[in-house]
């Protein structure tokens, strides 16, 4: 593990060695942007939608107390998505989607010796392929971040007002509440931080994948765990240092 | 003009190149050829630089290109073209788009002379009108095609090739072998194919290289690669019957004049 650990920050060190021209890298950039996040504008917007409508009513199912106000419901969907599900749920369903097409996509260019071919032309092929995707996650993630926030916000709202939990009114003045502008600080740095994280170790487990198509989708696999994991270890990090 | 020198190599303890040590000829097409699992292909890739030798140098137009400096390694990286077994297309992009790419990131050519250059390179290899395909829509021998369009582009004045025939039909494969030689000659570049395909080794070989586990066993040219005394080389190309039988009346073609 620490072998392994080692050689990713190597790998990292790598990126910046012979770098491309600021006109490739700005243009890479940009179409590994549009791939990471157009590309998953879909998945996010469904998962914070029911994410945001499900909290609504477990809330309401917990609220059995005539002392709480109703508007305690908005409150709560708004603490909850901001601080913990936008930022880390949103990079959770990321890792999966972005993770393994990252992990997937240099791993075969590997083994089919797309990368080796870039070498021989004297391009530092992780530089080319790797940075990119790490620059366009840092930009994209906080934006699909904050359309979850959005999202879910919605959805705790449409789920809140369609079941007659709650009113229009209640879950406005809820979520307008005790409203702590850092939250929304934090929950973005979150972002870039899982961003790295995910980007990153997808990148290298995909990068040093050998073999077959097997060994491809093994570096898949381990790509989304060890990205996993790496967020949830970081989650507990950013709310111990920032909070 | 391209140097080896004494090259060893190992992976996990196995010797897999065992002290090769060679001259590559300008405008000549050099075979290294061998079995698989030879270290055909290893000995390929620590002349480009892909591994790194545990031993031994490269030479390239005697400027020393292992363990050198790295801008001096990547000012020679930019004269070579490699073909790759996998021809090694980038599949996001168009054939066009592959043929230039090398162009776009080694050159400051302008849009139109990049374009000018690759469809030069593409009517070279006999590919013209096909920059639209992606490579999912290429056949074999259409990619290997591509591959050297590719290689050749930047102009480069060495040319590697790994098996560039290897799973293509023996027509398609003489046509990519006739192409390597017919482009090494045209532009007097240094050519190094890496082959176990005698019917390559009988069309193209100017000079070859023979290599048996790791090591460098024979060296000499098409025409005298039949009568070679190592045993280990006859059992290779005498591996199949056409060849045996092209022996046998060779071999009684000269007992009938000498008598």
């Amino acid at each position: 593990m620490l072998q392994n650990f080692g050689k990713y920050l190597l790998f990292m060190k790598s990126l910046f060695s012979r770098g491309e021209s600021p006109r490739i890298l700005f243009n890479r950039t940009i179409d590994e942007a549009i791939l990471i996040g157009i590309n998953s504008i879909f998945i996010v917007a469904i998962v914070s939608t029911f994410i945001g409508a499900v909290t609504s009513v477990q809330v309401s199912y917990n609220l059995v107390s005539a002392l709480i106000p109703k508007s305690t419901i908005g409150f709560m969907v708004r603490e909850m998505t901001i601080l913990e599900l936008a930022p880390t749920i949103t990079s959770i369903v990321l890792a999966g989607k972005v993770g393994s097409s990252i992990a997937g996509g240099l791993g075969t260019m590997q083994i089919t010796e797309q990368v080796d071919a870039l070498e021989v032309m004297g391009i530092n092929s992780a530089s080319y392929l790797v940075l990119p995707k790490i620059l366009a996650a840092l930009f994209v993630f906080p934006l699909l971040v904050i359309i979850s926030m959005f999202l879910s916000i919605f959805g705790g709202y449409i789920a809140g007002t369609v079941t007659g939990e709650i009113t229009a009114q209640e879950y406005i003045s809820g979520i307008r509440s005790d409203f702590i502008p850092y939250n929304i600080l934090f929950a973005l740095i979150k972002a870039v931080v899982f961003s790295f994280l995910i980007s990153s170790i997808s990148s290298f487990r995909g990068y040093y994948t050998s073999g077959g198509a097997l060994e491809v989708g093994a570096a898949s696999t381990s790509a989304v765990t060890n990205s996993v994991i790496a967020v949830l270890i970081a989650d507990f990090v950013c709310a111990q240092l920032l909070l | 003009m391209i140097e080896i020198h004494n090259i060893h190599k190992s992976f996990n303890g196995k010797k897999v190149l065992d002290g090769i040590s060679g001259v590559f000829e300008t405008g000549k097409t050099n075979l290294l050829l061998g079995a698989s699992g030879t270290g055909k292909s290893v000995l390929l890739k620590c002349i480009v630089g892909l591994i790194k030798p545990d031993i031994g140098s490269v030479t390239f137009d005697g400027t020393y290109f292992t363990n050198n400096k790295l801008d001096i390694r990547q000012e020679i990286r930019r004269k070579i073209g490699m073909l790759f077994q996998s021809s090694a297309l980038f599949d996001s992009m168009t054939v066009e788009q592959n043929v230039e790419f090398p162009l776009k990131m080694l050159t400051d050519m302008h849009k139109d002379e990049r374009m000018d250059r690759v469809n030069f390179c593409l009517q070279r290899v006999g590919l013209e009108g096909s920059n639209r395909k992606m490579p999912s829509e290429l056949s074999g021998g259409m990619k290997k095609r591509v591959g050297i369009a590719r290689a050749i582009a930047p102009n480069c004045t060495y040319l590697f090739c790994d098996e560039p025939n290897s799973g293509l039909d023996p027509l398609t494969a003489l046509k990519i072998d006739k192409l390597i030689k017919e482009i090494t000659e045209e532009y007097n570049i240094t050519t190094i194919v890496v082959t176990h395909d005698m019917n390559s080794v009988i069309e193209i070989g100017d000079k070859i290289m023979f290599l048996y586990e790791g090591k460098k066993l024979w060296e000499g040219t098409s025409d005298n690669i039949l009568d070679s005394n190592v045993p280990e080389l006859n059992d290779f190309i005498f591996a199949n019957r056409l060849m045996r039988d092209a022996k046998k009346v060779e071999e009684e073609e000269e007992r009938n004049e000498a008598s």
